[in-house]
């Protein structure tokens, strides 16, 4: 029973993750219509971003683990949103009008250029976070020896989730936001600046992106250039799980498919880790074609 | 004769000729060349005709590749006289995998595709049946040879995989032109209608896919003889990537667009070399930028012209 419990967090606190690097896929989805294959990199950027500005600023130091690692994280998701904005205006905005699959290899070839300059910045080698960043100790939760980072990680994102939710139900330009993903053209005639939402959706997805890269560098405590691809995947996994377009589909999927993974690592198989993940995406299409929040979609005629 | 029917001709003729100037390692990077052609132009039937969103190629070439690599290292069975086999292997699982996902709409048949790439991958390095060679794959698979020429030298492989190339484009030409091209076409502009007049689509795409992956099945058979070790990091989701680049950057459909984009796809890593680590970012930055300014392909595919005879005899014009 203990090893389930553990297995469960560990797997809400990586499904988690997977559900803040989802969120950017779907918005972008949502609105363009288009997978960023490149939001993997944001996620790598994240990380790689909050490990120069964890050992240059030192900040843990001056102000405390707590509010230090709060400003680090905030740091790292303005410049990566400043990157994803950069992305949009140079690799996808000049093919807003093409055929989709332009777009898409446009986005490929986004995700090799920035991966690359990851890779010739920090080095191709394993990069490791400092220890002594988040004090580690393991809190006593119902008799269970639960880790602080993972206690800590699991709230963080859920209160970016929850802020996420608010800002897109609750503001004017959530509501703008949602109408063009709902209908381009309609929103446009509504005096919608459509340009703005997707400025929007391409600095709140990458900075979610960002913060989960930062995460993963804290819960496991290193990182690589190429870690953004499978994340990235199992995230995008997640996006179409939960119904792509769907914010709330893309959380429910991310943590779903977190908890599957790491139940089915500890009690299936470990080397068939990645597979499982797969395997959940196939047979639940197979049952529900749009995912499991997705919008049924009547065919036009 | 016109002058369109000439450019194969003046495409094949420097081709023919071009590896006696070359040394062993250009002669090596055109073979690269020649089988992501091929792998291209068999992806172009699903992706460009049909407009089905694959990007787990590579797990249908690796099907092919292992099938050859297991069958020849145990029963000693020739590798080229595998071909078929390695063909309906791939085609087979293709069905196998499709029948099941064919109705799923766009993305999201792409993220499955990508998870069944991810899968076989995954099970080819934990050793499936024991039989694949976990992650240092499977090695000494016999050299083919043809009659009494064995085939050892990159220049062997090089007339082996560029006629098999022209083997490909003429069946595609084919395949292109007959009624499941058409059918194909029509449901890729609009399903709904294609149904509506009598295609069934959902058999036309399975078919599609079935047929895209049995030639990738066969293009495996190739890589493996040519390589004689195989192993599963050659059927990684980036090789689908490569595949897929290929097809939309050299113009979705096309198939001289297909040839010229796996020139560049594969070819322009190797001139960038002089960049040494910054090559694959210098290549990252040319996608982008062959995709802004030519957004419809390098060499985009034309609309079907059909002539009406009278008309070419000067009669009835207006």
């Amino acid at each position: 029973m203990e090893q389930f419990f553990q297995q469960l967090t560990n797997g809400l606190a990586v499904g988690s993750i997977y559900a803040l690097i989802a969120l950017g896929y779907t918005m972008v989805y949502g609105v363009l219509k288009l997978i960023n294959f490149a939001h993997s990199d944001m996620f790598t950027l994240g990380a790689y971003l909050g490990l120069t500005l964890l050992t240059s600023l030192a900040l843990t130091d001056h102000i405390g683990p707590l509010w230090g690692t709060v400003v680090l994280a905030l740091m790292v998701m303005g410049l990566v949103a400043m990157v994803g904005a950069l992305l949009d205006r140079v690799a996808y905005r000049p093919l807003r009008e093409s055929p989709r699959l332009s777009a898409v290899v446009s986005a490929l070839g986004a995700s090799i250029f920035l991966q690359n300059t990851v890779m010739l910045i920090y080095g191709a080698r394993y990069r490791v976070y400092p220890h002594d960043i988040l004090p580690r100790v393991a809190l006593d939760v119902f008799g269970l020896q639960i880790p602080l980072v993972r206690i800590l990680i699991l709230c963080a994102s859920l209160t970016m989730m929850a802020m996420l939710y608010i800002f897109i139900q609750r503001t004017r330009i959530g509501t703008a936001i949602r109408a063009a993903a709902i209908d381009q053209g309609a929103a446009r005639l509504m005096g919608i600046d459509v340009n703005r939402v997707i400025l929007m959706v391409f600095l709140v997805g990458p900075a979610l992106g960002g913060a989960a890269g930062l995460m993963v560098g804290l819960y496991y405590g290193q990182i690589n250039f190429t870690m953004g691809w499978g994340y990235g995947l199992k995230a995008f996994t997640a996006a179409i799980l939960g119904g792509i377009g769907n914010i709330p589909g893309a959380m429910l999927g991310g943590v779903l498919l977190g908890v599957v993974e790491s139940l089915g690592a500890a009690y299936l198989s470990f080397a068939w880790k990645d597979a499982i993940a797969f395997c959940v995406l196939i047979l639940i299409l197979i049952v529900r074609p749009t995912g499991l929040l997705g919008e049924r979609v009547a065919e036009k005629v | 004769m016109n002058r369109r029917q000439l450019i194969p001709l003046a495409v094949a003729a420097p081709l023919a000729v071009l590896p006696l100037f070359l040394n062993a390692y250009w002669i090596d990077v055109l073979n690269s060349i020649g089988i992501y052609a091929m792998l291209g132009l068999s992806l172009n039937l699903i992706v460009g005709h049909a407009g089905l969103f694959n990007l787990g190629h590579a797990a249908f070439y690796a099907v092919g590749a292992y099938t050859a690599a297991i069958v020849n290292t145990t029963f000693g069975i020739p590798v080229l006289l595998l071909l078929p086999v390695c063909g309906l292997a791939a085609g087979l699982f293709a069905l196998a995998v499709a029948r099941p996902i064919i109705h799923l709409r766009g993305d999201y048949l792409c993220i499955v595709t990508i998870g069944v790439g991810e899968i076989v991958r995954i099970a080819l390095v934990n050793n499936l049946f024991g039989i694949t060679g976990g992650s240092n794959g499977i090695f000494g698979i016999a050299r083919p040879s043809i009659f009494d020429l064995t085939l050892r030298t990159p220049l062997h492989f090089y007339y082996l995989i560029w006629i098999f190339v022209a083997l490909t484009v003429f069946v595609f030409h084919l395949l292109e032109y007959s009624r499941f091209g058409r059918a194909l076409n029509y449901l890729r502009e609009d399903d709904v209608a294609a149904e509506g007049s009598g295609v069934n689509t959902a058999h036309y795409k399975l078919m599609a896919f079935v047929v895209g992956a049995g030639w990738a099945g066969m293009v495996g058979n190739i890589y493996a003889a040519k390589m004689t070790i195989i192993s599963p990091e050659s059927f990684t989701f980036w090789e689908s990537v490569l595949m897929f680049a290929i097809v939309i950057l050299g113009g979705s459909g096309s198939m001289p667009g297909v040839l010229l984009g796996a020139f560049l796809i594969v070819g322009l890593p190797e001139l960038f070399r002089e960049f040494a680590n910054a090559r694959m970012l210098v290549f990252g930055a040319a996608m982008i930028a062959m995709m802004v300014f030519r957004t419809q392909g390098l060499i985009p595919s034309r609309p079907r012209i059909y002539r009406i005879p009278a008309v070419e005899k000067g009669e009835g014009r207006a």
